[in-house]
């Protein structure tokens, strides 16, 4: 369930950085600091951006930060971080970026279930564009428990 | 039985994100009798699909592979719908 994923103490809002690789960095600290994932995951985020270009960027100012459950997933974790300004990431259909989603797959099937609820969620415009202007973790949590169902 | 496989650099996240959306949009149509599955680039090759899908960024990936869907954008239903009833419509499956 994404509210199982995504609790109070992944959520961050309003986070302020400079560039692309400071607003990863924001997104997975979190889950590194709660040993969910490893310090080598940030890096094989930033080398599929470099291999792949920023396909991550899978909607209008929303990114998927994601790698491989080998590149250092401890634990099936997600993050939920939004930025204060927008911040460019080179996808031109969908930049400025505003809202990270980190996540790290042990396997590849426990996480589907909450990540079909996550995508729900991205595909409806309101609830994310409440989401990014939201300044409580409150009102980011009632709209994760809609999609939780 | 017609397959489509629709790839992702990493086969766990956006590939699934897309297949689920497909399956969606068969439903509406009241298509039925198509598989639909989801994978990484390694194994794509030697799946069998007749369509392929994917983001743009793997485009190179994917074309030499068969009839491929190449999204702008994976999160919008409109794109998805209007690519694949062209691809479905073209190969005689609607």
């Amino acid at each position: 369930m994404l509210k199982d994923l995504l609790k109070r103490d992944v959520i961050e809002l309003k986070v302020e950085c400079k560039d692309w690789k400071e607003a990863i960095r924001k997104g997975t600290q979190n889950l590194i600091d709660k040993g969910f994932i490893e310090e080598s995951y940030t890096e094989a985020i930033f080398e599929s951006f470099k291999e792949n270009g920023p396909y991550m960027v899978i909607g209008p100012g929303i990114v998927l930060a994601h790698a491989r459950p080998e590149d250092g997933v401890n634990q099936l974790c997600m993050s939920l971080t939004t930025l204060k300004e927008g911040i460019n990431f080179g996808n031109k259909t969908n930049d400025p970026v505003k809202l990270i989603i980190t996540f790290g797959a042990i396997d590849n099937k426990s996480h589907l279930e909450a990540l079909s609820q996550l995508m729900e969620l991205f595909m409806n415009d309101n609830d994310i564009n409440k989401i990014i202007s939201s300044t409580t973790k409150d009102d980011v949590l009632d709209i994760i428990y809609k999609y939780s169902k | 039985m017609k397959k489509i496989l629709v790839c992702c650099s990493t086969g766990l996240g956006s590939s699934f994100m897309i297949e689920m959306n497909i399956k969606k949009v068969l439903n509406e149509l009241g298509i039925k009798g198509i598989e639909v599955s989801h994978s990484d680039l390694s194994s794509a090759s030697a799946s069998g699909a007749d369509i392929f899908v994917g983001t743009r960024d793997i485009a190179n990936n994917l074309k030499p592979l068969g009839d491929t869907i190449l999204l702008n954008n994976m999160i919008d239903m409109n794109e998805l719908r209007d690519k694949l009833t062209l691809m479905l419509k073209g190969k005689g499956m609607i």
